[in-house]
């Protein structure tokens, strides 16, 4: 019935890069977690940032120019 | 530790050690353990949060923009193998100093025997550099300027933020040797031009031996080959190496533990504050020169100036073989000390030590000015005792 999915996740080059985005959105008060990728997304190993859909752009500002992103796709449960 | 050691060569490593490094080292060896950036789970995360964090802090240290732009290697040697075998190419002219240590003249010499040709600025007797004749040395094709920041051997600290003007002016890269300066010597990335920063984690960052790093200026990885590649964690999909910072030249896992102790080391680097430790330091070695000084048969080398060295001075007792006091001074004083030529043949021939060397004493944070009284009457006891 609700279509929309529950999380985002973004995608990073490396870990490394997924680290530096966390300490961002830690300083700026942004609710994220870290998770490995999921499978159906990407098949590389590592970890991704998930957070919620609404926060989105607000994450994209806070990264800008900081941390590049490869990728955000829709978390389908 | 043995209170009866006096150790005066943390110019080779430092010792002792912050006692926070050793329990940051043995934490990460009981409660996490993981491989960073290979895997998805916690503890993986946690060491990669460990490496991470001290990129960030070294970040701090060397006023370096971007954390990702610090590659982590096993020591200064490797950090200055990339810079020069993965950067330059047959034709290219460098430029570097009489000052140096093998782990920049043994690849430079090694390049020249595949088509680089290189001009070694020489010093004069203190091993002090004039700019000057960095830019007479500068040809068409010049590329790159290789230079140590501060002397193994005498402790002379190089004018780098003039050379670092110069490269720019000509739009020559600058690589600096910071393996006696950093932790103990104020580096400014920005401020001193400097593109290529290649440190040692075991000297006065007081980490652990197997560690150190290069700092790689924004977009000039993109003109340096890695010289060690395989698995990053990163783009597992292909077989390639990655183009980006730092997983171009990090293939291959980690030394996790000993990154987890240089993190602690630098961390107590940045709590004290480098000017303080410069400032304790200096004090040291103005103690012991002039404690030294007028003893007979006493030969000090390098600079005068105490603002413009590291805490390192060269000397001999005429008439002495250095690798002999060096051995009293273990034996009947418990003064560790190096003699010899310390890695730098053309840095002997600049002082006019070679082939036979100096005592070489190297002071540090965790040095007293108790120590420096010992190892003055100790020097007085061995220069009574020749011939
Ligand atoms: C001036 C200088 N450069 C480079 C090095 C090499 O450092 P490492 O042996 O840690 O690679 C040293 C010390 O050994 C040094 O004193």
């Amino acid at each position: 019935m609700n279509e929309k999915p529950q999380y985002s996740v973004m995608l990073f080059k490396a870990v490394s890069y997924v680290l530096k985005a966390e300490k961002i959105l830690k300083k700026e008060g942004l609710p994220h977690k870290l998770i490995p990728v999921p499978k159906n997304i990407s098949s590389d190993c590592g970890i991704c940032l998930r957070f919620e859909p609404a926060l989105q752009s607000k994450i994209e500002v806070a990264l800008l120019n900081k941390v590049e992103i490869e990728e955000v796709r829709a978390l389908k449960e | 530790m043995n209170r009866n050691i006096i150790y005066f060569d943390n110019a080779a490593t430092s010792w002792p050690k912050p006692p926070e490094i050793i329990a940051a080292m043995q934490n990460y060896m009981q409660n996490i353990g993981g491989s960073p950036g290979r895997s998805g789970h916690r503890l993986s995360i946690e060491a990669a949060r460990i490496v991470f964090d001290t990129r960030e802090k070294i970040s701090q240290l060397f006023n370096v923009p971007d954390p990702l732009r610090i590659v982590l290697t096993r020591n200064a040697t490797e950090a200055l193998n990339i810079a020069i075998f993965g950067f330059l190419k047959t034709g290219d002219h460098v430029i570097t100093s009489g000052m140096e240590h093998n782990s920049v003249m043994r690849p430079l010499r090694a390049m020249e025997a595949r088509g680089i040709d290189i001009t070694v600025v020489s010093c004069d007797s203190e091993g002090i550099l004039d700019p000057v004749n960095i830019v007479k040395a500068i040809k068409k094709n010049t590329k790159a300027i290789f230079i140590t920041n501060a002397s193994n051997v005498t402790g002379t600290v190089m004018p780098v933020s003039d050379i670092g003007r110069i490269a720019r002016e000509h739009g020559l890269v600058l690589c600096v040797d910071a393996a006696q300066t950093a932790g103990c010597y104020p580096i400014d990335v920005i401020e001193m031009n400097i593109d290529l920063l290649a440190f040692t984690g075991h000297k006065a960052l007081f980490g652990p031996s197997g560690t150190g790093g290069l700092y790689i200026r924004e977009g000039l990885e993109k003109s340096i080959e890695p010289i060690c590649v395989g698995g990053t964690g990163s783009r597992s999909e292909v077989e390639v190496q990655p183009d980006f910072m730092p997983d171009r030249f990090e293939a291959g896992t980690p030394n996790t533990v000993g990154i987890a102790g240089l993190r602690a080391g630098v961390e107590f680097i940045l709590s004290k504050g480098v000017a303080q430790i410069k400032n304790k330091e200096e004090k040291l070695v103005q103690m012991f020169i002039d404690g030294v000084r007028e003893l007979p048969g006493i030969i000090l080398y390098g600079q005068k100036s105490m603002e413009l060295r590291t805490p390192v001075v060269s000397f001999n007792i005429a008439g002495m073989d250095p690798a002999a006091v060096a051995l009293d001074l273990d034996e009947r004083f418990g003064i560790m000390s190096r003699s010899g030529l310390h890695c730098a043949p053309s840095a002997h021939k600049t002082i006019d030590t070679y082939p036979v060397g100096t005592v070489r004493f190297s002071f540090s944070y965790f040095n007293t000015e108790e120590q420096i009284i010992t190892s003055i009457e100790a020097l007085q006891k061995i220069s009574k005792s020749r011939i």
